[in-house]
């Protein structure tokens, strides 16, 4: 039936919110063991409405309403793979991750590797992250350097329509316990063309999304709408940016990143996530550590402030925009 | 805490209802700790001579398991050792319990259950001496490894016990097919947020799980006082299941109210608490020293309890055992403490290489590139201590 649908209208625009429910529509069509559980994901098809109308397709035995307790969420989750289901578990926000980070560090990251790979973890913990919706203190956050800074874990994020369709079901394929992020600010944003008949790439691959020759930016998640501005400005400038998408955190995918800026011979890194100890410095420290005589300037770092996410009314200041990340441009020609 | 009026105010005891510690608890029981059998109107049942027997048997091998392994720590061949002294009922009542499709959550003291569940328990030592994290197969025994974090296992059965109601291995009313989950957990560990939630999911979804709280009094040096104000098993009444007390020295009544409260789950009446009280006659672990924080007075009065003792005299008493059984189960001890202590000292250790195998069910490629260099670290000492030891 998927396939006919699929036959029918191969093409069609679609947001993020749209590519994310309709990733976890097939991916719950191909694997009957696929779950979907989280706190208000039934009826109401989540407060941001990624799983809309799916608990109604699919019952309530496969898309569960659970009570409001995130450690509860993960760790029945834990034991549902080992019952041989594949969670997909929404976190509301992503500063409501942190009272099932124990079950996530503790336990989800380290039973493969507790019983020496014969219990497997495939779970998805699904986390909208990022600010700039105006929200309160908790529903803006970027947690993801905690998560990939964690053995056993692997750590995604998407960025748009097309990707959010086929990276949540490769990460539902995945026999690994895979933290999924989901710029939430993307979510009903922008469209775009989704080809359900199209490969995609595979998940932990990162992708040049924009060629350049004079400085390689590298972003993820939400940032790479901006990067994707930065280069354009530059680029009326005369300064050709080549602009590349992670999507995978961990691992890292290094090849692309570590070829571009051989070429380019300057890098700028950036997210909203604080700037101290954050995917930045990983990426800054990798690529020095291998492409040392390449470079014409230091990797430099354009994030969100070593504060807590602050009040609304001063988030733009907070997050890295355009301006910022120009101004880091910039400064690494200066050199 | 007092319950009279302060003289500023109503009486608070009037105004609330009593404290539920008033009164106290309904032990279940049936074999008092001088062995005598007693009824209960409900949990009663008939065990036959056979069953006793493999109860004793049970329980004096899991304490020589315990004893051995406590001899090896002392020996420097393990590097730590939760002891169980005092809880074999407890264990063994709940192992004996269990179907064969049913599923185990331990926490790291459950050598009993394991034993019942056929893990050979050189591989429980396997986790104490350092040479591995868990070494058996938990679908081989449908027990999962041993689990450390205080309480986290209680929400892996919960969800295991879903998982089960999705196969649809609940309340078919087929003996063999119908499966429910214990999760092992103590005193300390009920104060644990986890577990509360396991109680409040296994609540909502009904889920097929026995909650079984060892209550053996402390928690490394803190008394059940410093986790509770009411007995344990009222606090199943608050989340909307049944809560149980049972003589956890008491190796029948352990068994009865265990079964009773898994077929309960596997006929899809949803969760039981079950508190198996009892007491650490040990210390929390080797590395702890009980004489700092508890009088020897108390652990006297629990040894009069002894749940081995009580099922010895019982047997004896009633013409149940001839002196050769008992000889013959302590030949049995011997044989299995020298099997213990020569597999104990015989077990390699991991290649240091290992620790890179199974970190993901797919290795990574920046991992594989960390091993490999490490590897050829180590080939570079080629010849040398350090080269040969991968």
């Amino acid at each position: 039936m998927a396939t006919q649908k699929s036959a029918q209208k191969s093409t069609q625009k679609i947001t993020l919110a749209k590519g994310l429910n309709m990733g976890l529509r097939k991916a719950m069509e191909d694997d009957p063991k696929v779950l979907l559980m989280g706190e208000d994901v039934g009826k109401l098809g989540g407060v941001f409405r990624i799983t809309d109308g799916l608990q109604k397709d699919f019952g309530e035995d496969r898309v569960i309403d659970s009570p409001l307790a995130e450690s509860g969420i993960v760790g029945t989750a834990v034991g549902m793979a080992m019952r041989g289901y594949r969670p997909v578990v929404e976190i509301q926000f992503d500063g409501f991750v942190y009272p099932a980070y124990d079950q996530i560090v503790c336990q989800v990251a380290k039973i493969h590797f507790r019983s020496q790979g014969r219990v497997k973890m495939p779970i998805v913990i699904r986390i909208p992250f990022g600010g700039g919706i105006g929200a309160v203190e908790h529903h803006s956050e970027s947690p993801e350097a905690q998560f990939a800074h964690t053995p056993g874990l692997k750590v995604v994020a998407c960025s748009n329509p097309v990707d959010g369709y086929w990276m949540i079901q490769q990460a539902i394929a995945c026999d690994d316990p895979v933290i999924f992020l989901e710029p939430k600010r993307q979510y009903h944003a922008d469209k775009a063309e989704l080809d359900e008949s199209a490969s995609p790439e595979p998940l932990f691959t990162s992708r040049v999304v924009k060629k350049g020759t004079d400085l390689t930016l590298l972003a993820y998640g939400p940032m790479v709408k901006t990067a994707m501005k930065v280069a354009e400005a530059a680029a009326t400038e005369g300064r050709s940016i080549e602009v590349i998408d992670l999507r995978t955190l961990s691992p890292l995918d290094m090849a692309p990143v570590l070829d571009s800026v051989r070429r380019t011979g300057r890098a700028v890194v950036t997210h909203e996530a604080h700037v101290n100890l954050g995917m930045g410095a990983e990426l800054s420290a990798r690529i020095t550590e291998e492409c040392f005589y390449s470079l014409e300037a230091p990797v430099l770092r354009v994030g969100g402030f070593d504060t807590p996410y602050p009040p609304s009314r001063i988030e733009e200041d907070f997050l890295p925009d355009l301006d910022r990340v120009l101004d880091a441009v910039d400064r690494s020609f200066e050199f | 805490m007092t319950e009279q009026s302060s003289g500023f105010g109503p009486d608070l005891a009037e105004v609330f209802g009593p404290s539920q510690q008033d009164g106290g608890p309904e032990l279940i029981q049936l074999l008092t700790p001088e062995g005598e059998r007693v009824h209960h109107p409900e949990f009663d049942r008939d065990f036959s001579a056979e069953e006793l027997r493999g109860f004793y048997r049970d329980m004096v091998l899991t304490r020589r398991i315990d004893t051995e392994a406590t001899a090896l720590q002392r020996h420097g061949e393990l590097g730590i050792w939760a002891q169980l002294l005092g809880q074999e009922a407890a264990q063994i009542g709940a192992g004996r319990a269990l179907r064969p499709q049913d599923y185990v959550f331990p926490t790291y003291r459950e050598h009993g259950v394991a034993w019942c569940r056929g893990v050979d328990p050189l591989r429980l030592l396997g986790l104490f001496r350092g040479v591995d994290q868990g070494g058996w197969d938990p679908d081989a025994h449908n027990f999962g490894l041993y689990t450390i974090v205080i309480g986290a296992q209680t929400l892996h059965a919960t969800g295991y016990a879903m998982g089960m109601q999705r196969d649809g291995v609940v309340g078919t009313g087929e003996p063999d097919r119908d499966a429910a989950v214990i999760a092992h957990f103590g005193d300390g560990a009920s104060s644990q947020g986890d577990v509360n939630e396991a109680f409040i999911f296994a609540a909502s979804y009904n889920a097929p799980v026995v909650f079984f709280c060892q209550n053996n009094q402390w928690a490394i040096s803190e008394p059940i006082e410093r986790q509770t104000r009411i007995p344990l098993y009222q606090r199943a009444l608050g989340f909307g299941f049944p809560g149980v007390r049972v003589d956890g020295n008491d190796v029948l009544a352990t068994y009865a109210v265990t079964q009773a409260a898994l077929q309960r789950a596997r006929d899809g009446q949803g969760p039981t608490f079950v508190e198996a009280y009892t007491y650490r006659m040990g210390a929390h672990t080797t590395t702890d020293d009980p004489t700092r924080y508890r009088l020897s007075n108390d652990v006297e009065s629990w040894k009069l309890k002894d749940p081995i003792a009580r099922l010895e005299v019982y047997l004896r008493r009633n013409g149940l055992v001839e002196n050769d059984f008992l000889a013959k189960i302590q030949a049995e001890a011997d044989e299995l403490g020298h099997t213990l202590r020569e597999g104990c000292k015989a077990m390699p250790d991991p290649q240091a290489l290992s620790m890179f195998d199974h970190v993901y069910a797919e290795m990574t490629p920046e991992l594989q590139a960390q091993r490999d260099g490490f590897a050829s670290y180590l080939d570079s000492f080629e010849g040398s201590a350090a080269g040969g030891h991968h």
